[in-house]
């Protein structure tokens, strides 16, 4: 068990950070960074640049974000644990977690770190399913998704819908955990297996989405596949410890 | 016997250019090690002909030669495995070092508040 860190005795004015990662997103982050910074503006928002080929760093940098900058690809778990270690780093109380591709309605920010900063969870993922909400997505994905969700609920014993939403909210407990031991290629699922492993409370907030607003899905039909098995194969291997980064306050 | 003639050679010229990549530091020794092992067994059995025998034998394998393709291959294979495992220990080692990179750019760049960006590495390799 993690011992809560100083940060958290001064909920009452927390600082909490937007960690973005984008790959590529030029055409669209700039309007993200925009919208995050609109709906609250004491969020800070840090686009975490993915070794990306075209201006997406420099373009978010000129919306008025901070930009990790990666010299190398890492693929998105790799993307997101630099945000992690980043709000580690410079003490931030709470993190959120938007796609870089404008899927997430920054309008939503607010329901998502309800339960945070009401103390109900450690970890507040962003369900398309659920509530007033409904959600059309393709059979295929469907059948997926719901599949994890049976799996994941299964191994964190606890019922969850939506399971590959990227749309997230932690604590600075959360924060900890992620920024030491973050899943890498397609993390959604397994990061929750992460979050169950490091004692985090769960929990699914309804939110809408948008559809993309650029750019495409990172999952191809042909690549389809390989998420499925990879993701059933770590949710096999999240059943047992693995070394992780040693963080130290 | 031809085949066997021919695992001798094979051997023998596997062992060379191993031996030469030593020589050049192109190969760390710990694997150097394996290579000259599985190398060395090569030969070893392609040379001492009632070892084969008693090998094949052993592995209720009708045909000796095909006793030695067995074992060449088990050590291929063992060999491929340990590779995947460095290689993804390499992966794990390069995000980190990624990470750390990205962080301590951005924390210089906001000390020398400079909001141009450094090239990327890849471009640098070019």
């Amino acid at each position: 068990m993690v011992a809560l860190p100083a940060a958290d005795a001064h909920l009452d004015a927390p600082r909490c950070l937007a960690i973005v990662p984008a790959f590529n997103e030029a055409a669209s982050i700039a309007e993200v960074v925009a919208e995050l910074r609109d709906a609250d503006p004491n969020l800070e928002v840090l686009v975490v640049d993915d070794g990306s080929t075209d201006a997406t760093g420099s373009v978010a940098e000129a919306a008025g974000a901070k930009v990790l900058r990666l010299p190398l690809n890492l693929g998105i778990g790799g993307a997101v644990q630099a945000g992690y270690l980043y709000a580690f780093e410079r003490g931030f109380d709470l993190a959120v977690q938007v796609d870089g591709d404008g899927q997430h309605d920054a309008k939503q920010l607010g329901r998502l770190i309800d339960p945070i900063l009401g103390g109900r969870a450690d970890l507040a993922i962003g369900t398309r399913f659920g509530g007033d909400i409904t959600y059309r997505a393709p059979f295929a994905r469907r059948v997926g998704i719901a599949l994890f969700a049976a799996l994941v609920s299964l191994r964190v014993r606890q019922r969850l819908t939506d399971t590959t939403s990227g749309f997230r909210a932690v604590n600075r407990r959360g924060i900890r955990v992620f920024a030491a031991d973050y899943p890498h290629d397609y993390p959604e699922v397994e990061s929750i297996v992460t979050a169950a492993r490091g004692e985090l409370q769960v929990c699914e907030v309804p939110v809408l989405m948008r559809a993309r607003a650029a750019g495409r899905s990172s999952i191809t039909t042909f690549r389809s596949f390989y998420y499925v098995a990879k993701v059933l194969l770590a949710l096999f291997v999240g059943l047992f410890p693995r070394e992780h980064l040693v963080i130290q306050d | 016997m031809p085949v066997q003639l021919f695992a001798a050679l094979a051997s023998v010229v596997l062992l060379g250019i191993v031996i030469e990549l030593i020589r050049t530091r192109r190969l760390r020794e710990r694997y150097a090690l394996l290579w000259l092992a599985t190398a060395g067994a090569i030969l070893f059995f392609a040379i001492w002909r009632s070892g084969l025998h008693n090998l094949s034998k052993a592995l209720g394998v009708a045909y000796p030669p095909n006793a030695l393709f067995v074992l060449a291959m088990l050590f291929v294979l063992v060999l491929l495995l340990h590779f995947s495992t460095v290689i993804s220990k390499l992966t794990d080692r390069t995000t980190h070092l990624t990470q750390r990179l990205a962080l301590l750019d951005e924390r210089l760049r906001e000390l020398e508040d400079k909001p141009t960006p450094r090239p990327k590495l890849h471009e640098v390799n070019r």
